[in-house]
This record gives structure tokens, C-alpha cells and sequence, in this order.
């Protein structure tokens, strides 16, 4: 069974949001969606000042079975991308809420977030 | 080679697999840089070294290019025996289906490489091209009426480029009205990969529509995106999911009532030749993948032609150069015919061997040929899907029938045995059967897209149903094993994500080699 922390919010589309304490939010994809992709070999994460609407494809993650978009779960401005990914593209599978991050998003509206599913959510929302 | 040579005895493969075991088949083949010696080399073939003593100095090699260094006879050989080691559509059934490969009648082949076809310079005069031209000419009717299409262009030279036509030509046509706020493309979450990045390609804004159950497009949520914005819909049909979309007379209304255009991507035309016409079916553009549909060799990323059609309100934007007729004779169209052409897409005309396999492929069948395409092609998946829901497969899509292909899911058989859409396309190797498509259309988990193709017979659909349920058997004794397989091919297993993350592809002559 894929692993779903309690504390973080998720979107239907398979990312998860963290509210880093400085009022930006971190955000990767969920255990369910990397175990679902497979092993990464390529991830394009947004650049840093992109603005993004809500639900815009904005990064890319390819495996060895197919590439898949990543959307914003929320609208805001990239503030930083994981930029270790480029050569470690594995660190999303082998630690999709940790070191595997994808982007840093300031969230235009901050209580956007609270309009995301929470881990019970989400969970019901892949049966 | 040995691999369907005798029937496999398929447990006592995997047993004895499970120790040391050398492969039945040749070693790996080296490269060809890895045979010969420093200075062999053909005679005939053997490079003239002093060429291009005008160019300036600076601009001159200063070493040798590292060219292989074999006889004739090694090369020969060394070429020979790759290409038996191919999988190909001559010697074994390939369920990838006319996606990548199916059977292109020999006569096609040869009528479009008469010597006058082959000899043909691009830049000969029309009135030294009549017969060519002719060929052309009725090829374009052929596609036209087939299609149900007021016009066709013959000039795209692939797939791709003949989106890219369809949508350049849908933003001419609203550019030509100014109608200029129309930037949204909508696609279908089914859709090929190549759809959203054709709109992408000319500027488009993407708009995914989700897919129902049942496999077809989503009504609501389409209604709910339509609007003054919205260029046009691209749509495969059928899908890429294996059905029939149901709804396409609602879908070319809703478009056509909010200004929109409908877009046809013909990838799957092989289902509905000569049967439905997607000119019918309400749509203004289609593109036609005519070295898959209408018989060139192309796997591998030969040569192709992505002829289009379209309807009458786009037939002033075509790509350049179409043939006309003027009384009896045949000549180029091009600007001055049609101004508002969206313009040239390569220096000549399209892929002219390509073309003329089509044209002979399409005359060889005739229309009724064609329509026996179509029911074929649906015939026996059909029959394929019915005998693997027999035998406990369990299918994508159950209540629908299938078109010219059907997707399997293995999601059951993954999460009771580890059994993956890989393994089984590993392990149909070991048995002489090509892998079908997998893990494509990424909407469906662990699935294998299996399209026989209208030349199969019921012989072969039979034993690849036998082999199928044979490795679902070893799955369920001895999936450690499975997982090792292939065994019968020169190479086993490889490592897919090794090789992607550290791409390797490079030859580089060992240190000390006299290369």
C-alpha cells in the first residue's frame, strides 16, 4: 500500500502540498503516482519566476513507460525547482515527499490550499 | 535462427533457464568497428583520401574519419547476420498492428520502383512527368473519396508534419475570418501524444478532455470548455482506447455550433477504411498516415507521408504543391492557384516512393478491398478479444467491442502474481511472438494494446491466444523466473532504466587501437 503522510494536502492529479513555515508551499508527486510511473529517468521541473495558473501543466516526468505532466496545485510563482533531480531524477521514487520535491511554489492566495483534498481524500479519490 | 524453429517446450524453458544458460541463438554480433584490422578494406568500396583539396586548410580533417575496417565479405556477413536477428512482419506475428508494422504486399513495392519512377529527377518539367503526375492525381481522388474530404494535399512527408498541416490550416482559416481570439485546442485525455504538441507546435492553448468510462469522450465537460475561444477539437477515431467514439455527431455539433473545427488524426483509419467516412462523421481536417494504412515498410522510422484532406471551407489553405488537371494534362498547383495556402512543407512534393506504394496499394484493393480492410482488421481482433476474455484476460473496456485493436489490463494480474505488461512482452519474445503495444494509452494501468491486423489468420490469432495463457500459467508457478525472461534471445533482460539514465550510444575505439 502506497504511503499517504497525514499532514500534507493532495490534489486529485497526484501532488502533494506542504506549507513550508515562510508561507511558500513545497510540492512533489504522491508515493501512489511514482510507484504508478516507475523507475524516473527524466524530470523537467518549472522555472523559478514562472507564474502559474491553477491546474497548468508545468513539469514533466518521464519513466521508461511513459511521460506524464505535473500540475499546479494551486496558482502562484515559482520560487525555487529541485534542481537535484537533473541527475537524480531516482530521489522521486525513492523519496517522493523528501528529498524527491519538485518545485517551490508563494501560492497567489494562500487559502487555496485549503480547497485541496486531505491524505482520507485523496486516498478515496484512487478507489 | 532457432527461435520458432521448433515448438517451445515452455516450462522446461524456464527451468532450465534457471541455471546457467547459454542462449540457443548467435552470441551478441559485435559492432562492425570490432571486426577487421587496420588497413583492410574493400576494394571497391575503399574511400578516395585525397578529395576537396580546394577547401581551405582550416577547414580540412586532421584525422582520418574512424571508418570500419573489414573486407567485403565481413561486412557482408557481419549484416547479414543482424538482420537475422530481427523481429520483423515476415517472419513472425506482430501485434503492434499497422501502428508499427503490417504486411505491405510485395507488389507495391516493386510497381513503385519501375525505373521510370525511380529515375524521375523533383525538378523535372510537368510535362515530363504526366505518368507520375497522373499517379498522383487519381491518389488524391482515391484519398478523397475514401475519406469523404473535399480536397487532399499530398505533401506532408510524415504523421507529424501532416498535424502540424491540419492545425496550421484551422488557424489560417479563423486567422483569414479574423477570428483572431480563437487559441484553444481541445484534446481528448485519450489522445495521441502527438495532438497536444502539434497545437503546442503552432501556439495553441491545450485543453484536455477527459474521457468516461465507457471510453468515450466526456460530453459535459467538453460543453463546459467550448466557447468563442475554442479553434477546434482534435480527435482519433476510433480512440486510441480500441472503441468506436459513439458520440461524434453530438461532438462535430457542439464544435461546429461555437465556431470550432474538428480535426481527424488518422491513425487508426485502418479500422474504418472504406466503412465510415470522416468526412461524414462531420470532421474538416484529417490527416492520413498513408505509409501505415496504405503499405510502405516503415518501422524503425522510414520514410513516411501524412497526406491531408479537407473540407470545403478549408480547401483555399492547402499545402503546396497539389496536382490539378487542366483538359488531359496534370501539373503543380501553388501559390498563384491557391493564395492562401498555409505554404511549402519541404523543398519538393512529399515522399514520392511513399506515395506511389499508396496509390498502388490503394488500386490493388479498390474500394472493395479497402472496406475488406476495415472488416478484417475488426474481424479478428474481435476474435481475439472474445478468446482472451474466454480465457480469463481481462479486458479494458468489456462491454464494447472492440475496432482494429483492444487493450488488455493486467492490474488483477499484478497485484495476485507481480505479473506485468513488461514480463509478458518479454516472455512473448521467447515464444516467437513480437510484444504488443505496452503501458500505452497511459489512461489505462499495466496494459498490453494488441492489434492483429486484417492479414492474420485464424491459425496464428489461436496459438498467440495458447501463448498468452502459457505465461499467465508460469506467472502463477514461478513469476522469480518469468521475471528473467527473455531467455531465448541473444540478450536477457535489460536493464531499461540503466540505460536511460546513462545513455551509452557512442562508440569509442579502444585506447591503442589503430583507429
Amino acid at each position: 500500500m502506497s504511503n499517504t503522510p497525514a499532514d500534507l494536502k493532495y490534489a486529485k492529479s497526484h501532488e502533494w502540498v506542504k506549507t513550508l513555515p515562510d508561507g511558500t508551499l513545497l510540492i512533489g508527486i504522491t508515493d501512489h503516482a511514482q510507484a504508478a510511473l516507475g523507475d524516473l529517468v527524466f524530470v523537467e521541473t518549472p522555472k523559478v519566476g514562472r507564474v502559474l495558473a491553477a491546474d497548468e501543466a508545468c513539469c514533466v516526468v518521464e519513466s521508461v513507460k511513459a511521460a506524464s505532466d505535473v500540475y499546479a496545485p494551486v496558482a502562484g510563482t515559482v520560487v525555487d525547482a529541485n534542481a537535484k533531480l537533473g541527475e537524480n531524477p531516482e530521489l522521486v521514487n525513492d523519496a517522493p515527499y523528501e528529498a524527491g520535491w519538485l518545485w517551490k511554489l508563494k501560492p497567489a492566495n494562500p487559502a487555496d490550499v485549503d480547497g485541496l483534498l486531505d491524505a482520507a481524500g485523496y486516498l478515496a479519490s484512487l478507489s | 535462427m532457432a527461435h520458432a524453429a521448433e515448438p517451445l517446450n515452455p516450462s522446461a524453458d524456464v527451468r532450465t533457464a534457471a541455471g546457467p544458460m547459454v542462449s540457443p541463438l548467435n552470441p551478441l554480433e559485435p559492432l562492425i568497428f570490432e571486426l577487421g584490422r587496420a588497413g583492410r578494406s574493400a576494394v571497391a568500396q575503399r574511400p578516395v583520401a585525397t578529395v576537396a583539396v580546394e577547401l581551405p586548410a582550416a577547414l580540412r580533417r586532421r584525422v582520418p574519419p574512424a571508418l570500419p575496417q573489414v573486407s567485403e565479405l565481413q561486412a557482408v556477413r557481419h549484416y547479414t547476420r543482424l538482420s537475422k536477428l530481427n523481429f520483423s512482419i515476415d517472419t513472425h506475428f506482430y501485434p503492434l498492428g499497422s501502428c508499427t508494422m503490417k504486411y505491405n504486399p510485395r507488389a507495391c513495392n516493386r510497381l513503385a520502383m519501375l525505373p521510370g519512377f525511380l529515375g524521375r529527377h523533383p525538378l523535372a518539367p510537368a510535362a515530363q512527368s504526366q505518368g507520375f503526375l497522373a499517379c498522383m492525381f487519381e491518389l488524391q481522388e482515391i484519398l478523397k473519396d475514401v475519406t469523404g474530404m473535399a480536397g487532399v494535399s499530398l505533401t506532408p512527408m510524415a504523421g507529424a508534419q501532416g498535424e502540424f498541416a491540419g492545425v496550421a490550416m484551422i488557424r489560417a482559416y479563423h486567422r483569414a475570418r479574423n477570428d483572431l481570439a480563437r487559441t484553444e485546442i481541445l484534446v481528448p485525455d485519450a489522445a495521441h501524444g502527438t495532438n497536444p504538441a502539434t497545437a503546442t507546435m503552432l501556439g495553441m492553448t491545450v485543453r484536455e478532455i477527459p474521457t468516461n468510462a465507457e471510453g468515450d469522450v466526456d460530453l459535459e465537460r467538453l460543453a463546459a470548455v467550448i466557447g468563442p475561444q475554442t479553434a477546434g477539437i482534435m480527435l482519433t477515431n476510433p480512440s486510441t482506447l480500441g472503441v468506436f467514439e459513439r458520440s461524434i455527431a453530438t461532438i462535430a455539433k457542439l464544435v461546429h455550433d461555437a465556431g470550432g473545427l474538428l480535426y481527424y488524426d488518422g491513425a487508426n483509419l485502418n479500422a474504418i477504411l472504406g466503412e465510415v467516412r470522416p468526412g461524414d462523421m462531420g470532421f474538416d481536417v484529417i490527416h492520413m498516415n498513408l505509409h501505415k494504412t496504405f503499405s510502405t515498410p516503415h518501422g524503425g522510422g522510414g520514410p513516411g507521408a501524412g497526406a491531408v484532406g479537407v473540407s470545403e471551407r478549408l480547401l483555399p489553405f492547402m499545402p503546396i504543391p497539389v496536382v490539378g488537371k487542366t483538359g488531359d494534362a496534370y501539373r503543380w498547383l501553388d501559390e498563384k492557384d491557391l493564395p492562401q495556402t498555409i505554404g511549402r512543407l519541404s523543398a519538393f512534393m512529399g515522399n514520392a516512393g511513399v506515395l506511389l506504394r499508396a496509390y498502388v496499394y490503394a488500386r490493388l484493393l479498390g474500394r472493395e478491398g479497402m472496406q475488406r480492410v476495415a472488416e478484417f482488421a475488426a474481424l479478428n481482433a474481435n476474435y481475439l478479444q472474445a478468446r482472451l476474455r474466454e480465457r480469463g484476460f481481462e479486458l479494458a473496456f468489456p462491454t464494447r467491442r472492440a475496432t482494429h485493436e483492444f487493450i488488455v489490463t493486467l492490474k488483477r494480474d499484478k497485484q495476485q502474481h507481480e505479473l506485468t505488461a513488461t514480463d509478458i512482452a518479454k516472455r512473448l519474445l521467447d515464444y516467437g511472438y513480437h510484444a504488443p503495444t505496452v503501458y500505452f494509452p497511459l489512461l489505462v494501468p499495466e496494459c498490453l494494446l494488441i492489434e492483429p491486423t486484417e492479414t492474420e489468420d485464424k491459425d496464428t490469432l489461436d496459438a498467440f491466444v495458447e501463448a498468452l495463457c502459457a505465461i499467465r500459467e508460469e506467472a502463477r508457478t514461478d513469476i522469480a523466473t518469468l521475471k528473467g525472461a527473455p531467455y531465448r534471445m541473444p540478450v536477457r533482460r535489460l536493464d531499461d532504466v540503466r540505460a536511460a539514465r546513462q545513455l551509452d550510444i557512442r562508440y569509442v575505439a579502444p585506447a591503442g587501437s589503430a583507429r
